[in-house]
């Protein structure tokens, strides 16, 4: 594959989403060739593109846990569990307990929002150790059967969490939530009170109190969604590095990848166990 | 790499994931580890309890084995003084009927003497009379010497 394109084309090719937005004639893929010079046809959609690889994959991997969560959960015993119980209870389990450790108050939910989020984005991380040609050789050579496009033009980025549209939706959700809590527990002038009242407490400090505080409020979503952005991204970056360098990748590839194993659970633990810890912090009333 | 309706989109799947893991996948799973917790801890409990049970009733087992044992031991005890007694009763009862008989034997024996007497004497009396009679067939009067044949008879 690398023989006709350039490196750095190859590099950007895996970087590159599949889009979809709607034209005048129609919902319309974009191509390669579009996509890179000004007539782009999804140029004028502006905000309204779709990235329907990210969309397909994280919606397919959200649906494969549901589903298989609630399989189990349909014929759950209190008896003696079955090894798939026991497994999947093994993970709610370990969701509880660190729910129950850092979250103090009372509220259903927090527990189904962690797992939700741990099994959800581990999922999502756990694509990211196929192989990095596998799926888009194989998009590409089903869409050229298909409909005769050329295969360097169909674009498929397998890891949704390399998309910061996904991380970005995730800790808007969890973002979303905080504010809702802490109206919720406080009132609104609770929580305005707390952002003008801390850490400096006195009237005279409101306004730098404000900025201070509406920062600190801001910089978690924001925080969330780069953290797990950022390391799934330079992940994936180097697999495709590696993946460049013909022979060589070989005794490369496979320790990254060990390496990456523990990279992608411990990115969903830390998003998981920081939700917990802002929603409890936006549960706590001074 | 840019922001676009991916994350509306994403946004949306996100809050529909997390609304059907609240709502059909974390209570069942949660409500059958907290069942299975609290089966295990009640059987736990009832083994302590069980345990205490047992123990409980082995004490009374064996302290029931030392009644019984020495309930044995009185009922032997008294059966044994009953024999004896028994025994002694029959004895004593024994020896008075004995005495009893014997003594009515002697009483019998008395009278039958007393009669044998009686009668011996009166044909002793008959026999002296006839002898004299005879010595004295002449002209003796019975009736003058009869005081000498009472006197006889008397000496007898």
């Amino acid at each position: 594959m690398a023989s006709e394109i350039t490196t750095q084309e190859y590099i950007l090719h895996h970087l590159t989403n599949a889009t979809m937005c709607s034209t005048d004639d129609g919902l319309k893929f974009s191509h390669g060739e579009e996509l890179h010079n000004a007539s782009n046809i999804c140029a004028e959609a502006g905000f309204w593109v779709w990235n329907i690889d990210t969309m397909a994959w994280s919606i397919g991997l959200g649906i494969l846990f549901l589903w298989f969560f609630r399989k189990v959960a349909k014929s759950a015993t209190s008896g003696v569990p079955t090894k798939t119980q026991a497994f999947v209870e093994i993970l709610v389990d370990f969701v509880n307990n660190n729910v129950r450790d850092s979250f103090h108050g009372k509220n259903n939910l927090i527990a189904p929002l962690a797992l939700t989020i741990f099994v959800w984005v581990f999922l999502m991380n756990l694509m990211d150790l196929v192989p990095v040609d596998f799926l888009p050789t194989a998009a590409g050579q089903i869409a050229h059967a298909a409909t005769g496009v050329d295969p360097h033009n169909v674009y498929m980025k397998v890891v949704p969490t390399t998309d910061i549209n996904l991380t970005l939706a995730l800790a808007l959700g969890v973002f979303i939530l905080i504010i809702f809590y802490s109206i919720k527990i406080k009132g609104v002038g609770g929580f305005l009170k707390e952002l003008t009242f801390q850490p400096f407490n006195h009237w005279a400090f409101i306004p730098v109190n404000f900025i201070l505080e509406t920062v600190t409020l801001l910089a978690r979503p924001f925080s969330l969604a780069l953290r797990l952005f950022g390391n799934l991204y330079a992940g994936e970056l180097i697999f495709i590095l590696i993946a460049t360098l013909g022979v060589w990748q070989l005794p490369l590839h496979f320790p990254w990848a060990v390496f990456h194993i523990l990279v992608i659970v411990l990115q969903a633990f830390i998003f998981m166990m920081l939700t917990i810890v802002y929603l409890s912090l936006a549960h706590e009333d001074h | 790499m840019n922001i676009n309706a991916t994350l509306l989109g994403q946004l949306i799947a996100f809050i529909v994931f997390v609304w059907f893991c609240m709502k059909y996948v974390w209570p069942p799973l949660l409500a059958a580890i907290e069942d299975r917790q609290k089966k295990i801890a009640d059987g736990l409990e009832a083994s302590v309890r069980a345990e205490k049970d047992l123990e409980l009733a082995q004490e009374k087992a064996t302290e029931q084995l030392k009644d019984a044992k020495a309930q044995a031991a009185e009922i032997i005890e008294q059966a044994k003084k009953r024999a004896n007694q028994l025994v002694e009763d029959e004895t004593q009862k024994g020896q008075a009927e004995r005495e009893k008989i014997i003594a009515q034997g002697y009483t019998e024996i008395e009278a039958e003497r007393n009669r044998a007497k009686e009668e011996l004497r009166a044909q002793v009396a008959a026999l002296a009379v006839a002898g004299a009679e005879q010595i004295l067939q002449r002209e003796i009067d019975a009736n003058a010497q009869n005081d000498i044949v009472e006197k006889l008879v008397a000496e007898l």
